[in-house]
């Protein structure tokens, strides 16, 4: 895998990606797919904008009361005979994981989807300890096979096309007979499962994400459409839950409401195939499940987020929207971030994660067009959070010298009118008449970013401010 | 034309000309005012320079306070803003209130500022209750939804309205309409390849409309597709939609040599 963060190489990353043929026709399914498929679905609920706003209410109410909700929640899981473990680092989180792992004698982990194991950079941490850990999403365990991080929260497979999965699974599994038909997606899936089923009965530890923590019964709630989650969680003899401290609902309820607007915003599906729930370990009654049930509660940074201008970066509910409806993504793909969190809520949570001096690239590379916003579930002003950053890099003189200086000059004329519109005359006299008769500039000095891509409109002569001054003393000469 | 002036009351407007078309194209400026003076307005053009957003993006609070500040003064005396740009528009509708929020006497004032403010297509409909303008353009255009004018002040429907008043056009609805075309200010030019990569996505969305001339309503976005457009050799030409609204087409478009004098 690819050391990580990448992200202080967001501009060569996004030249690379720009380049790369296969990437750019992948990117195309998620510029029409997912679109089409959330409009389709939120116009058939009249509610949906409803939903959004008590969704929003609601994320901002636990995150008012997080620690309550979270003491709440730890009770409950111990009452219910799981047990507790608060990570305050990436590294304390893995390291806890790993120990249980260890301690169990454990050979081998079968892992649901979970981003937040991809942030405490779980399977590199286990790999280190000898132990094997198996993806058991479709999407992941192809780009565990090709050794590539996800590439989007909720699809981390889509930068690939149906033939390059076709051709890491030849690779890979080498008994497959050359007419085996893999050209569908179900026939892929069915693939894989035939692989997996041996790996979820062979390991000794199920770790999974949480979509949602439910205080009021220590619930953790997971939603998949192929079913890995639950075979995850269900066949080992360990079941540990890795999520990030702001998961916590405080009931069940409120889990339903989130849910509905979850699926609808990510895959435009009304509800995810499967919504699993689990609370503590197998009971004395139960036909199935694990022995022991563990959650490691992840906090990593968010914590310092709580009463900051990033707050509202935590009512996220991970469904991926911002990503899908964003022009940026859809140019350079998930990877070019070079982070586990890509697109307009990777752009936010990023730098507070992993500070604005490594990720500062990732809030200024949006045209601030708004369309995150416009779809985010829980209307997370994702525009606005990202200039926050712009401001923090700018106070702290993080931002290039050369747009530092460019700005103050510009600054200096433009907060005095006159001697701006005497500058600005000259200047714009001078491009005309260097333009005359062509209407635009190929090149030109101290513009190459902008016509590196584009020819610059020429001005059409004299400023509007100076032909109006003109024609308004004209005016009163004449009256 | 306008009610307004059946009641006999005087409806006063500040022409926020925007930077680029003070310096780029102010025949928009023109068609602005002319399309205020139609509606029965009184327009002025008080002194400016810019509305500040280059900094409030930037994250130079300190400076985009100060011009904020400088336009809020130099506007104080009207009764309405107006703006031919949905990002200027929205910057001060929707972005001064945001920079004074800590301080309770500006704050005050930047809202009411702010509700004084309006792009000018969505002002002539929605406040002026223009349904109609006089004006010929016998052509297929496309009309591309820049983001700030849609997202923030929900600029949609209202020059789609005048637009079908506008004799002899036919307005060829482009896919994507509503999706960014990578302007995005300074982006253009930090993230000049990513820019380029997005302007190509709307300028093959434009290409396949069919579309004669691709309007918008905002200069920046027009100058980056025009651009795009010229330099891929397109013979699409390129408009800001009060040019068309006003009836004043004679100029060459966006980006466009002048025709060859007789």
């Amino acid at each position: 895998m690819t050391a990580y963060p990448t992200s202080p190489q967001f501009r060569e990353n996004a030249r690379a990606a720009l380049a790369d043929g296969q990437l750019q026709k992948a990117l195309g399914n998620v510029r029409t797919n997912f679109i089409a498929k959330r409009a389709a679905v939120a116009d058939r609920l009249p509610e949906f904008e409803a939903l959004r706003d008590q969704a929003r209410d609601l994320r901002d109410h636990v995150l008012a009361h997080l620690d309550v909700y979270l003491e709440a929640y730890e009770r409950k899981v111990i009452e219910s005979g799981g047990h507790v473990h608060w990570a305050r680092t990436a590294e304390e989180a893995s390291r806890i994981i790993v120990d249980l792992a260890k301690s169990r004698g454990a050979r081998s982990v079968a892992k649901g989807k979970s981003m937040v194991s991809e942030e405490i950079g779980l399977n590199a941490a286990l790999e280190r300890a000898g132990i094997k850990a198996v993806e058991t999403d479709l999407g992941e365990y192809i780009i565990q096979l090709r050794g590539e991080a996800p590439s989007h929260i909720i699809a981390p497979a889509v930068h690939l096309n149906q033939e390059d999965v076709e051709a890491e699974f030849r690779r890979v599994h080498t008994w497959l007979p050359k007419d085996r038909d893999l050209s569908e997606p179900e026939s892929l899936l069915a693939e894989a499962r035939a692989e997996l089923r041996a790996k979820f009965l062979a390991a000794d530890i199920g770790v999974t994400g949480a979509n949602f923590l439910v205080a009021e019964t220590g619930t953790s709630i997971i939603v998949t459409n192929e079913g890995n989650g639950d075979l995850s969680q269900i066949l080992p003899r360990v079941h540990v839950v890795v999520a990030s401290i702001e998961k916590i609902v405080p009931t069940l309820e409120d889990a339903a409401g989130l849910l509905r607007v979850l699926a609808r915003s990510a895959t435009g599906q009304e509800m995810s195939v499967y919504t699993t729930l689990s609370t503590g370990p197998r009971r004395a009654d139960d036909l199935d499940g694990p022995q022991e049930y563990h959650v490691v509660l992840v906090d990593n940074g968010r914590s310092n987020m709580l009463g900051s201008e990033f707050e509202e970066m935590l009512r996220c509910i991970r469904c991926g929207a911002c990503m899908n409806h964003c022009p940026v993504y859809h140019a350079v793909g998930g990877h070019a971030y070079g982070w586990v969190y890509p697109g307009p809520m990777g752009a936010v949570l990023t730098p507070s994660l992993i500070g604005v001096d490594k990720a500062g690239h990732l809030p200024n590379a949006s045209t601030f067009c708004g369309r995150c916003e416009s779809v985010c579930p829980v209307r997370i002003p994702l525009p606005k959070l990202m200039r926050h950053w712009r401001e923090r890099e700018f106070e702290r003189h993080l931002s290039p010298a050369v747009s530092r200086a460019g700005l103050g000059l510009w600054a200096f004329f433009a907060r005095r009118p006159a001697l701006y519109r005497f500058v600005t005359g000259l200047t714009i006299r001078a491009l005309a008449w260097a333009a005359r008769g062509k209407g635009r500039f190929k090149s030109l000095p101290l513009a190459s970013g902008w016509t590196a891509q584009r020819d610059l409109p020429a001005p059409q002569g004299q400023t509007f401010q100076a032909q109006w001054k003109a024609q308004q003393a004209k005016q009163r000469k004449r009256s | 034309m306008s009610d307004q002036n059946k009641a006999g009351t005087e409806v006063r407007v500040g022409l926020l000309v925007t930077c680029l078309v003070d310096l780029f194209r102010p025949g928009i400026g023109f068609a602005a005012v002319k399309l205020l003076e139609d509606a029965g307005c009184v327009v002025s053009v008080p002194s400016q320079t810019c509305c500040g957003q280059p900094a409030f993006n930037s994250g130079d609070r300190a400076n985009a306070r100060a011009i904020a500040l400088q336009v809020m003064d130099a506007f104080a005396n009207v009764d309405y803003v107006v703006a031919p740009s949905g990002s200027c528009g929205g910057m001060l509708a929707r972005h001064y209130p945001e920079l004074f929020e800590d301080d309770p006497a500006l704050s005050a004032r930047s809202r009411a500022f702010a509700a004084k403010t309006h792009e000018l297509v969505s002002f002539l409909v929605d406040v002026l209750g223009v349904q109609s303008v006089q004006a010929a353009f016998p052509h297929a255009v496309a009309y591309h939804d820049s983001c700030s004018g849609l997202r923030e002040l929900n600029v949609r429907d209202q020059p789609r309205t005048l637009l079908a008043s506008v004799a002899g056009l036919q307005l060829r609805e482009m896919k994507d309409s509503d999706v960014c075309c990578g302007f995005g200010g300074a982006f253009a030019v930090k993230y000049s390849d990513i820019s380029g990569a997005i302007v190509s996505s709307k300028t093959a969305c434009v290409e396949a409309s069919g579309a004669h001339t691709l309007l918008a309503g905002d200069l920046g976005c027009l100058m980056n597709m025009a651009g795009k457009l010229a330099r891929d050799g397109s013979k699409i030409e390129v408009r800001h939609v009060a040019e068309v609204l006003a009836g004043m087409t004679d100029a060459p478009p966006i980006a466009a040599a002048a025709p060859e004098k007789a």
